[in-house]
């Protein structure tokens, strides 16, 4: 039998369907929504009517004088800062601990990180709101924080175990035969090789964190964060071009750091 | 000096304490508020007497039954979708993309990023009497009057749904279907397998972990929606996570609000494990 070249690419156009008219026709459909919503914050009017009659920056201009909105957005801050910096501890040190003993409870620690992936976020709206009435804490930023930072700890921890499981104990072992402490080791050995996986880590967190409503409306007292806010808004249809035009300058910060952990990910 | 065994402590302690004290006693607390007698909103000093009414209610209530299967059946058709929408993608990527790949799953990603909050007010500005589509439809000349069932129904619901989660569910897929060896489908060709045969007996198998996590990816979030059906659901359009949240706010009936998230966990818990069983989950890392 003769051999045939490997170089052949299977498969690729072979059949006749059409998969690059698919791929581009569904990421057409899911920038035109965001597109609209650019085109609403420019939009003279409240209503989104075509064909758009003027143009306008007054929204973006009105959000610089929106005092309760502009507090919604740094408490949304506060919130994100806080809780990814306590997900990403939580993360790497049950990265170090699983990956590196073997102890009892390794298994039940590791699903303990995991699982609230897999708890729709309504009962962990439930959850957090009955352990606050349960030790009298009022419901604030920090019920809102805390909450948070179990819902993002699996991200946190799932991006560190990846990152950690394939760096070389070896070298933390040489680091240790050369007279290294084990916590010296942690922290001059393991942790620079992890750090940019650290920061996307963290920036997940943060996203997931800023972007968090379902739990967030269980947990918030007077105080809003800016999508329990905007949720609030939502009904006056005359507040809501500042609202949109408010949100479109947040999300431009928010896809720019995804794409920095994105990006800090994939260069390891 | 703190030897390597002596720091295991340190490391695993403090987050086994924050997640035994954060995660699992605000879960277990569910289980005992719904086991306890009485209504409203009764905080942890009143009497605890044990008692299942709450699940007699819920079960004894056809409306209660009717939304959690209403709200079961809209996940699983939104996750259906998907997953469907999401797999000829993952495989274009995978396949036919070549080296622009990385480039074109980005491209896919970023409405992701956006906040999902405001991918749904993008779909209720659309979708409203005064929304795009409808003066768009009235401007084309196609409708005189503003159609009033896009906004405000469960189909509103499923299509909002499937848009946010489309990009994401191509994620899963494209991880199995990357770990497919070409090998496979040039021994295939060699047997004399044109390329449907190849696709369906070859790609589907091997890609099917990932489509099944990604239908459960999508799922679990989506059964528990009540934000998305409170903005552009209406009253036909509301899931069983709006009477929950209902019991938590405005008519406080804790133990029973408590009763009705046990279920959904119970169910959702139970959904995962036959998903285990299924497919081995830890193939297909993100």
């Amino acid at each position: 039998m003769t051999a045939r070249p490997v170089t052949r690419r299977i498969g690729v156009g072979r059949t006749a369907v059409p998969l690059r008219g698919f791929y581009l026709g569904m990421l057409f459909l899911l920038y035109l929504p965001i597109g609209i919503l650019f085109v609403f914050s420019f939009n003279a009017g409240t209503t989104l009517r075509f064909p758009i009659e003027a143009l306008t920056l007054d929204w973006y201009a009105e959000v610089i004088g929106n005092g309760p909105m502009l507090a919604a957005a740094r408490n949304s801050l506060l919130v994100g800062a806080g809780s990814a910096t306590a997900a990403t501890i939580i993360g790497l040190l049950v990265s170090t601990a699983v990956l590196r003993f073997r102890f009892r409870g390794r298994g039940a620690l590791l699903a303990l990180a995991g699982l609230p992936l897999i708890v729709p976020f309504v009962v962990m709206g439930v959850a957090f709101f009955l352990l606050f009435v349960a030790v009298d804490l009022p419901r604030s930023l920090l019920s809102v924080a805390i909450g948070h930072t179990i819902i993002a700890t699996p991200y946190a921890t799932l991006i560190q175990l990846a990152r950690l499981s394939g760096l070389d104990p070896a070298l933390e072992d040489a680091a240790m035969d050369l007279g290294a402490t084990y916590p010296a080791t942690l922290r001059r050995v393991v942790l620079p090789l992890m750090g940019p996986t650290v920061v996307a880590a963290w920036l997940t967190s943060f996203i997931v964190s800023f972007d968090e409503i379902a739990v967030a409306i269980f947990l918030v007292g007077g105080d809003p964060t800016f999508p329990v806010f905007l949720y609030g808004q939502v009904r006056f249809a005359q507040r809501l071009p500042v609202l949109i035009a408010m949100a479109v300058l947040l999300m431009i910060g928010t896809v720019a750091l995804t794409l920095v952990a994105l990006r800090l990910r994939t260069k390891e | 000096m703190l030897g390597r065994r002596g720091t295991l402590p340190f490391l695993a302690g403090p987050p086994a304490l924050w997640l035994a004290l954060f995660f699992v006693v605000p879960l277990l607390l569910i289980a005992a508020f719904s086991l306890r007698a009485g209504s409203g909103a009764v905080g942890p000093a009143g009497a605890w007497v044990p008692s299942i009414e709450h699940y007699q209610q819920v079960f004894g209530t056809p409306a209660f039954l009717r939304l959690l299967g209403l709200s079961v059946a809209t996940a699983v058709g939104i996750a259906t979708l998907a997953t469907l929408l999401a797999y000829p993608v993952a495989y274009y990527l995978t396949f036919r993309a070549g080296t622009r790949a990385t480039l074109y799953l980005t491209l896919l990603l970023i409405p992701f990023a956006v906040s999902y909050l405001l991918r749904v007010m993008a779909w209720k500005l659309m979708l409203g009497p005064d929304g795009g589509i409808n003066s768009l439809l009235q401007g084309l000349g196609l409708t005189s009057e503003p159609l009033g069932l896009l906004l405000y129904s469960r189909p509103a619901v499923i299509v909002t749904l499937v848009y946010v989660w489309v990009p994401f569910a191509a994620l899963p897929i494209y991880a199995a279907m990357q770990r497919i060896d070409r090998s496979h489908l040039e021994a295939a060709a060699d047997l004399g397998a044109g390329p449907w045969a190849r696709f369906w007996r070859v790609t589907v198998p091997l890609s099917l972990p990932g489509a099944l996590a990604t239908f459960f990816m999508v799922f679990i979030p989506t059964v528990g929606e009540y934000v998305t059906p409170a903005l552009v659901g209406g009253t036909d359009g509301i899931m069983y996570g709006n009477i929950i949240l209902g019991f938590f706010t405005r008519s406080a009936n804790w133990p029973l609000g408590s009763a009705m998230a046990m279920i959904m966990l119970v169910l959702t818990l139970l959904l995962v494990v036959v998903a285990l069983r299924i497919v081995d989950l830890r193939r297909v890392s993100l």
